[in-house]
């Protein structure tokens, strides 16, 4: 296999809640490899978005670190590097140009005051050294490139003056404009409506296959993962529980929290169907744990239907189940 | 933007008529004329002498007429004779004192504006720190002081005990002109000036700039890899500014309040201390003519606030 471009081993994330700290992610594993899309899924507090911020150094200061764990980062030289052992002004420089990210709120994550041609060229100027006219040749070039009709006009533009999906073609093109060999995308699609989330992840797609690049794409919806991931790691309280290649695991969940996710998916035209069976939209019982407050053996546990003594007793190891398939369910066999 | 300018200009000038016809019955209204301010103890007039001075005055005619009277010849620039100093014509008096007043007011304020910018950032970038708290202190100290008694404490401390500046005037008399001797004047009232607005747009600019640093935007930019210097300046300043470009407007036509202390315990030759020395001696046109004077400047201070507030946020159109 080639090397990842990105190889995160037992990531530990902690953040200082009430005097003690408190793992939001506990011990995760991920690779993603180039020209791979990677989806992260997982409910809100899952820890998904804090293990993309913690790839990109930018935990909030002060009270969130990372406590334990590697994050390798394969550069343009070809070189590897721990992205949580170097210079924090070592890790600014990777931002931005062979890391890109996009965030979930357009509406929020453009600078109000300048203009997105600006805005597009910034990177490219701290990065790369262009000047100011060939950073912003650049950011119209990279505007067409996402898609935007008349972008010369368009670049000199403020945010406020673009449709949301415009705006998060901006960040996109934002994020791509040094040309990054990794992308992480935080819930990209999430405030959009629906056909402009088809729009977008088409987009990205299309980049993808031109540029070849490695996204880690973090998102609760199963629609936008089945759409655009190779490989999916499904994550809960804090750990994978599933990881596995996107069609497989849609077939066949080996966790039961992915059985209940899938279930748990509005489908059209089975409503009446449901209705019968007395469950007009099926829900996995209970809520999610606290962070702070966690079972001992399986964090599913008291929301399971196979749940037996030794779930309770110790965390279950993620288990390889298939080739490139893992399950952290010591009864996935009966699943 | 040329139709919202000339809008704001007609309103600004009726807001002046407005002005002049408060201040016009204000005046009359307070106890006392300026024949009262005029005698002399020494060589008491009769009374008859006194209403033919009335008389001569104009002071006995109807209100209305008064005004009319006034404000006919103040349409053409002709503001009067001073009745204190007499003879002198009103405007040129008036004319000559906003020169030191622009003086001490634009250095007040320019020392406010850049340390209190400054020190507000900082205080919110490094929240909850010895520095933050300790600007903190001060600032409310600062806000919480009026200013005759920082005046008359500064001009103690520095002035009186320390020996570090001058305590009055705005030059030495007797000597050539020189920018120093008037630095040296000007440094302890314009500090003294800067202390209240600067602390308050400290206040203003920390609580914004908290604010904006939680904003996605500020992520964006660290997640471009913007330097940090660069994420605080260019990207949260920049935006934490804007609600403060109002708070600096308004404070322009706040200081105004404060130079009339500072003038009159400096002895600073401006506006504040004719107007004090006006309404002591219920010198009408003085006051008219200085008030109205004023009046104009806090309208288009307002109104640039306004076209600056739309210049730097392009959010905002303005018209």
């Amino acid at each position: 296999m080639e090397t990842p471009i990105l190889e995160i081993t037992d990531l530990r994330p902690v953040f200082r809640s009430g005097g003690k700290e408190v793992a939001a992610v506990r011990g995760l594993d991920l690779t993603v490899g180039p020209g791979e899309t990677v989806a992260l899924v997982g409910e809100s507090g899952c820890g998904k978005s804090v293990t993309s911020l913690s790839v990109m150094g930018l935990l909030p200061r002060g009270i969130g670190r990372i406590d334990r764990g590697r994050i390798l980062l394969k550069r343009r030289s070809g070189e590897v590097v721990d992205l949580t052992a170097i210079e924090p002004e070592a890790l600014r420089r990777i931002r931005g140009n062979e890391i890109g990210m996009i965030f979930q709120e357009p509406m929020t994550s453009l600078n109000p005051v300048y203009s997105v041609g600006e805005q597009i060229a910034e990177p490219m100027r701290i990065h790369l050294g262009y000047s100011r006219r060939e950073a912003a040749a650049h950011a119209v070039r990279l505007l067409e490139d996402v898609g935007i009709p008349d972008p010369d006009r368009r670049a000199r533009q403020y945010p406020h003056e673009l449709s949301g999906g415009m705006r998060q073609r901006v960040t996109i093109a934002m994020a791509l404009a040094c040309n990054p060999q990794l992308l992480i995308a935080d819930e990209p699609t999430t405030a959009l409506d629906v056909t402009i989330q088809a729009q977008i992840l088409d987009l990205l797609a299309a980049i993808q296959k031109e540029r070849g690049m490695g996204i880690l794409f973090v998102t609760h919806d199963l629609g936008v993962v089945a759409e655009i991931a190779d490989r999916v790691a499904v994550m809960y309280a804090g750990r994978i529980v599933e990881t596995g290649p996107v069609t497989e695991i849609f077939a066949h969940p080996r966790h039961p929290y992915t059985a209940g996710l899938l279930r748990s998916v509005p489908q059209l035209g089975r409503g009446g169907e449901l209705r019968e069976a007395g469950t007009p939209l099926p829900t996995i019982p209970g809520s999610v744990p606290a962070l702070s407050d966690l079972p001992k053996g399986c964090s599913f546990a008291n929301r399971c239907d196979f749940v037996t003594d030794a779930c309770r007793e110790a965390v279950p190891p993620l288990i390889d189940v298939a080739p490139g398939r893992r399950s952290r369910c010591i009864r996935w066999e009966e699943l | 933007m040329g139709f919202y300018v000339a809008r704001r200009t007609a309103v600004g000038l009726l807001m002046l008529v407005a002005l002049s016809v408060l201040i016009f019955v204000l005046l009359r209204l307070a106890p006392g004329d300026p024949v009262d301010a005029y005698i002399n103890p020494s060589a008491p007039l009769s009374l008859d002498e006194l209403a033919a001075l009335r008389e001569r005055l104009g002071l006995n005619d109807p209100l209305p007429l008064q005004y009319f009277g006034w404000a006919a010849a103040a349409i053409s620039g002709d503001f009067g004779y001073s009745i204190q100093s007499a003879g002198q014509p009103v405007l040129p008096l008036v004319l000559s004192r906003v020169g030191p007043t622009v003086i001490l007011m634009a250095s007040g304020l320019a020392i406010a504006i850049v340390v209190g910018l400054a020190a507000g950032t900082l205080s919110a970038v490094r929240r909850n720190s010895a520095m933050d708290v300790g600007l903190s202190v001060g600032s409310f100290l600062a806000i919480s002081s009026p200013p005759f008694v920082t005046a008359l404490v500064g001009l103690y401390v520095f002035s009186v005990q320390l020996r570090w500046a001058p305590s009055g005037g705005m030059l030495t008399p007797g000597v050539p002109f020189s920018v120093a001797d008037l630095l040296a004047h000007l440094i302890l009232p314009a500090f003294l000036l800067s202390l209240t607005h600067g602390a308050l747009i400290m206040r203003y600019m920390r609580s914004s700039m908290l604010e904006v640093l939680n904003q996605d935007y500020v992520r964006t930019a660290r997640a471009k890899g913007v330097r940090e210097f660069w994420v605080i300046v260019k990207h949260a300043a920049r935006n934490a500014l804007l609600p403060v470009v109002t708070l600096i407007g308004s404070s322009i036509g706040m200081a105004i309040g404060g130079a009339i202390f500072l003038e009159s315990v400096f002895n600073w030759p401006g506006m504040g201390l004719l107007l004090v020395n006006a309404v002591k001696a219920r010198d009408y046109p003085v006051i008219m003519c200085a008030t109205l004077i004023i009046g104009a400047f806090v309208i288009a201070v307002n109104l640039l606030t306004d076209l600056v507030y739309a210049a730097i946020d392009p959010r905002v159109k303005v018209g």
